[in-house]
């Protein structure tokens, strides 16, 4: 279906199987060329380094091409456009990152110490040092909560949407009704869960698993979607060639396709999971806070991590010498640092089982 | 076929699930000797958890008064205050979700949250007590200058965006000493709603012959830079330049702040100050003896008072249906309002410790809390 | 031996092919009924909010007079994330699908999933803290030198917090998730169509523009309405970042911005009286309808191209 499209080549010239080509090096060399020639209105008008930069990407996105479309032609030339353009966007993502990731470790890094992981914020006297570590069982125990919920309704629904369902009212429906459902705001979710546990639980209802309600609501979605797309993506050979064998359809997709498929669902779950650990407004609202560490998602308040940096940089308190960091404006940062790390393990986590339990394919 | 299966994969999660499980499953090591510490006779002898929610100009107040009074009770008591804001937090105490509310406005009867909040307390008027009293800082940000006098109308007018560079004549009418740029003046006010935008727009409109808004809980003239809370603020009026912005006293740190007009003279904003005038300031009218509501007296001329304030209350009922209830919120709000509790309030947050004669009234009615 | 064999299978076989297929069905359908729950609870407590007495509305009368402005602003964001974070996150999925060599790849990929994990509180304050604060002198000189254009009017900002760096806030947030499911279906490109493609002497981005991109075309669609929808949804981070209060506009760098209806329910709904509450849900409401019409009118498009490139 794919190559259909294609355009046929004009074939009245003989062909050339081998065409003129940039010297290997031609990159580089330009690269290098590029930035000694933007140094120079940046030093002569005293523009600073993002200037530089940019001037520089230009001349490269500008220069290269134009020396491929003189050697190689004008296929040539887009060819090298794009590749210096998704380079480009590389590059371009990465500076947020590095500047968020640096003032996050720069601001955080400073709070942590074990008593911040250890310490909850409980406390019996002002002086005493306070911790984290309430809002770290909470955030782990409501995400635990919601992952549970949400990653076996979020996959079957996938297998149904693609292995049983495929192309009838329901399934379009379904698909449809998950794409909207991404766009469910998180204080709505939140909201929603709050009025679903008051009227069954009755009005001081504050409980754990109501984050993980209001959570797995917005984690939904991203596990289906993409575990729909990952489903989709394994060839139909394979499924053929179990059927084939006499494996029932049932066996044929948790033995051949989900395991086809593991590394894109864990990569989603990884996301989703990603998604909803740092969410803020729908946590305040139904799991509440509290000091004290609460390992029992079905009964109490429970404190998460979003919430406590939510709600320690909103009211930092007053810093102890004038001029100084307040104290909760270093917890939210601590926390921040914390919040980040507990998710880059997660990922990391759910990479190696991807890895693992990946089968080898071709690719 | 290849054998790897679910099953292969369900050992490792279980075994990851399992050690994440226990290492968790164990307290916090701060709470370990008050957990084991069973021993419930001394001092406040009170144990149990209280729930409350409400402002979130209290949070860090509650946090000092939480810890006080856990304290008194050697650690058997826990005081959770979920901040939510007032409105939410009027709302929960009305459905009887929590004990107690925190609110940056009185209770009144514009949508029937009085008559709710007295039905919610069994046919009694509720109890509203201030426990929290914070000075609002019009905090600016301009080179060079470090003090700026101001009346009530100029204020207004910067706010309104009337007066929009710093060396206007109002301004320098009342500041001769001070060298004043040709810079536009960026206000900055909340972008949520808030008890601090309610009490502000109130002491522009009854201070000041120019503001013609009503005092709301969301900043009421259009357009101009708005931010998110108090911090947000605070960071807007850092971050720009020839900005001015107001936020309580506590949290203004490095800004400078401007002295508000008060009769004939300038007054910088002070606990003492904010303390005074919620003393002088007279009661709300028609209010039951249990209710402390006041209306703050925007247009003193009380030497010393500063004006521009937010008061926020506790509201709580007379009777509770349960005895372990109603001591749990008898003990913790008489020890908000007694001097040790405003003590460290003041310590931790910053704000101005509620004067004599309004402590001991707000303590006569909370010694009366009870079950019933 | 064969056939005694399958004979026996099929009475299990069946079951469990019942069961499964039965479980499947279940899963889907609550995911139908978690929806339809959500939407129940928005009419049922925003539809009073339609029409309150004026006072409830504000500056407007009325509560559509008190939502366009909100609406303008979600959808203006979330189009400015689009516009930033859609070619970049394709862009960044080539490199890991095509471009960099894995031991290159694997890092990249990590690093892009890394910003997934910043809570949107963090992506709140470090857009107040340090992205507000450096493109503020850039606003100054857009106003300056392109003032003409009317996303430029300007006055600039003077903190920066402008519905241009709430949109560049919320594509940073929307681009991994565009990124990760993108480079996923990218890879899934079978080998042979590739190979084919640079057999006929195709260069790499022919070959991408013949073979990957219609394989893929599905998948990214659907990445970009996943990217789309949390743009629309996202509310903490937009609250803290914008600097909002303004009415309709399309200037992107003054300090009067139209609030997003996410960030308008987080910022109001604390202080909220039940009658204001339920204004907000019915903006809620709203947003919800929205997302609706935004998903339909997208697969509508898909469909559409689909059966183009069938013919």
């Amino acid at each position: 279906m794919s190559l259909a499209t294609a355009p046929a080549r004009p074939t009245s010239e003989p062909v050339a199987f081998t065409q003129a080509k940039l010297p290997r090096l031609a990159p580089a060399l330009v690269g290098v060329v590029a930035v000694a020639a933007a140094a120079l209105p940046v030093l002569l008008l005293g523009w600073g380094l993002i200037a530089w930069a940019l001037v520089a990407g230009v001349l490269y996105l500008v220069a290269l091409p134009a020396w491929a479309r003189v050697v190689e032609g004008p296929r040539g030339a887009a060819d090298r456009m794009v590749t210096g353009l998704v380079w480009a966007a590389c590059l371009v993502a990465i500076v947020p990152l590095v500047s968020l990731l640096y003032t996050v470790v720069d601001r955080g890094l400073p709070a942590i110490n074990s008593t911040f992981l250890t310490y909850s914020m409980y406390r019996t006297e002002l002086d005493q040092e306070v911790g984290i570590y309430h809002a770290l069982v909470g955030t782990l125990l409501i995400t635990l909560g919601a992952a549970v919920i949400s990653v076996p309704i979020g996959i079957m629904a996938a297998i149904y949407l693609i292995e049983y369902g495929k192309g009838s009212r329901l399934a379009r429906w379904i698909t449809f009704l998950v794409d909207v459902m991404t766009g469910i705001p998180s204080i709505v979710a939140g909201l929603f869960a709050f009025s679903l546990f008051i009227l069954i639980f009755g009005p001081s209802t504050r409980v754990g698993i109501g984050g993980s309600v209001a959570l797995s609501l917005l984690m939904i979605p991203v596990v289906v979607r993409s575990t729909e797309e990952m489903l989709r993506l394994v060839p139909a050979d394979l499924r053929e060639a179990s059927y084939a064998l006499g494996v029932p359809k049932w066996r044929t997709i948790v033995k051949v396709v989900l395991p086809t498929a593991l590394g894109g669902i864990v990569t989603g779950v990884t996301l989703a999971i990603a998604r909803v650990v740092g969410e803020t407004a729908p946590l305040l609202l139904i799991a509440g806070l509290t000091t004290r560490t609460n390992f029992n998602v079905f009964s109490e308040r429970m404190t998460t991590l979003p919430v406590l940096i939510y709600t320690q940089n909103a009211n930092p308190g007053i810093a102890e010498t004038p001029g100084g960091t307040p104290p909760g404006i270093e917890i939210a940062w601590g926390g921040a640092l914390v919040l980040i790390l507990i998710v880059m393990m997660l990922n990391l986590v759910a990479r190696v089982i991807g890895a693992i339990f990946a089968p080898k394919t071709g690719h | 076929m290849n054998r790897t299966s679910f099953r292969k994969l369900l050992a490792p999660s279980v075994a990851v699930l399992a050690l994440s499980i226990s290492l968790t499953a164990c307290g916090a090591s701060n709470e370990a000797g008050a957990e084991s510490g069973g021993d419930t006779s001394e001092a406040g002898g009170l144990s149990g958890d209280l729930n409350g929610a409400g402002a979130s100009s209290q949070e860090k107040a509650q946090g000092a008064w939480s810890t006080g009074f856990q304290g008194m009770n050697d650690g058997n008591v826990t005081v959770n205050y979920d901040p939510v804001g007032s409105g939410d937090g009027r709302t929960n105490f009305i459905e009887g979700g929590v004990s107690f509310a925190g609110s940056d406005s009185y209770l009144n009867d514009d949508e029937g949250e009085l008559t709710a909040a007295k039905e919610r307390c069994g046919g009694e008027d509720p109890i509203e007590v201030p426990a929290y009293v914070s000075p609002i800082a019009v905090a600016f940000n301009l080179e060079g200058v470090d003090a700026l006098n101001l009346d009530a109308d100029t204020i207004a007018q910067i706010f309104d965006n009337k007066i929009t560079k710093w060396n206007d004549k109002a301004i320098a009418d009342q500041n001769p000493d001070a060298t004043l740029p040709d810079l536009a003046i960026t206000p900055v006010h909340r972008s949520d709603d808030s008890g601090t935008t309610k009490n502000f727009t109130d002491y522009l409109g009854k201070a000041s012959g120019s503001w013609s808004y009503e005092a709301e809980d969301a900043f009421p003239v259009k357009g101009g830079e708005a931010a998110e809370g108090t911090s947000g603020v605070i960071s807007a009026v850092s971050g720009g330049t020839g900005t001015i912005g107001y936020a309580d006293e506590s949290q203004v740190g490095d800004l400078s702040v401007v002295s508000v007009k008060v009769g004939e003279e300038y007054v910088a904003p002070s606990a003492e100050g904010a303390a005074k005038v919620v003393e002088t300031s007279p009661a709300a009218e028609g209010r039951a003896d249990v209710d402390m509501a006041v209306d703050i007296d925007r247009t003193t001329t009380e030497s010393g008072a500063y004006p521009v304030v937010l008061l926020s209350y506790l509201i709580a009922c007379q009777t509770y249906e349960d005895q372990a209830e109603a001591d749990l919120v008898k003990g913790y709000l008489s020890y908000i309002v007694s001097d040790e509790g405003q003590a460290a309030a003041a310590e931790e947050a910053g704000s101005a410790p509620l004067s004599a004669s309004v402590a001991e009234q707000a303590q006569s009615i909370v010694d009366a809390i009870s079950a019933g | 031996m064969a056939t005694i064999a399958a004979d026996q299978k099929t009475g299990p076989a069946r079951l469990g092919d019942r069961v499964f297929s039965a479980t499947a069905l279940a899963a889907g359908i609550a995911i139908l009924l978690a929806l339809a729950g959500v939407f129940i609870f928005l009419a049922i407590e925003g539809v009073p909010g339609l029409a309150k007495p004026a006072e409830f509305y504000g500056e407007a009368s009325n509560f559509w007079g008190y939502v366009a402005p909100l609406l303008f602003g979600t959808v203006l964001a979330a189009v400015i994330a689009l516009i930033v974070a859609v070619p970049l996150a394709w862009g960044i999925a080539l490199v890991v699908s095509h471009y960099a060599p894995r031991s290159i790849a694997t890092p990249i990929a990590y690093v892009i999933d890394l910003l997934a994990a910043v809570p949107s509180v963090v992506f709140g304050l470090w857009g107040i803290s340090v992205l507000a604060r450096h493109l503020q002198p850039g606003y100054v000189w857009l106003d300056e030198n392109m003032g003409w254009l009317p996303f430029f009017a300007g006055p600039a900002s003077g903190t920066g917090r402008t519905i241009l760096t709430a949109g560049l806030v919320l594509a940073i947030m929307i681009l991994p998730i565009i990124t990760a499911i993108s480079r996923e279906v990218f890879s899934q490109t079978p080998r042979l169509h590739e190979e084919a493609a640079l057999a006929l002497g195709a260069t790499r981005w022919e070959m991408i523009r013949m073979a990957v991109f219609p394989y893929a075309r599905s998948g990214m669609v659907s990445a970009v309405m996943l990217g789309l929808g949390r743009a629309l949804g996202e509310t903490m981070a937009v609250a803290m970042v914008l600097s909002a209060g303004g009415g309709i506009s399309l200037n992107l760098i003054s300090s009067s911005n139209p609030a997003s209806i996410a960030s308008n329910i987080a910022s109001n709904y604390k202080e909220g009286t039940p009658g204001k509450i339920q204004v907000l849900i019915a903006t809620g409401l709203v947003l919800f309808l929205v997302t609706f019409l935004v998903n339909f009118a997208a697969r509508w498009i898909v469909t559409r191209n689909e059966r183009k490139l069938a013919r």
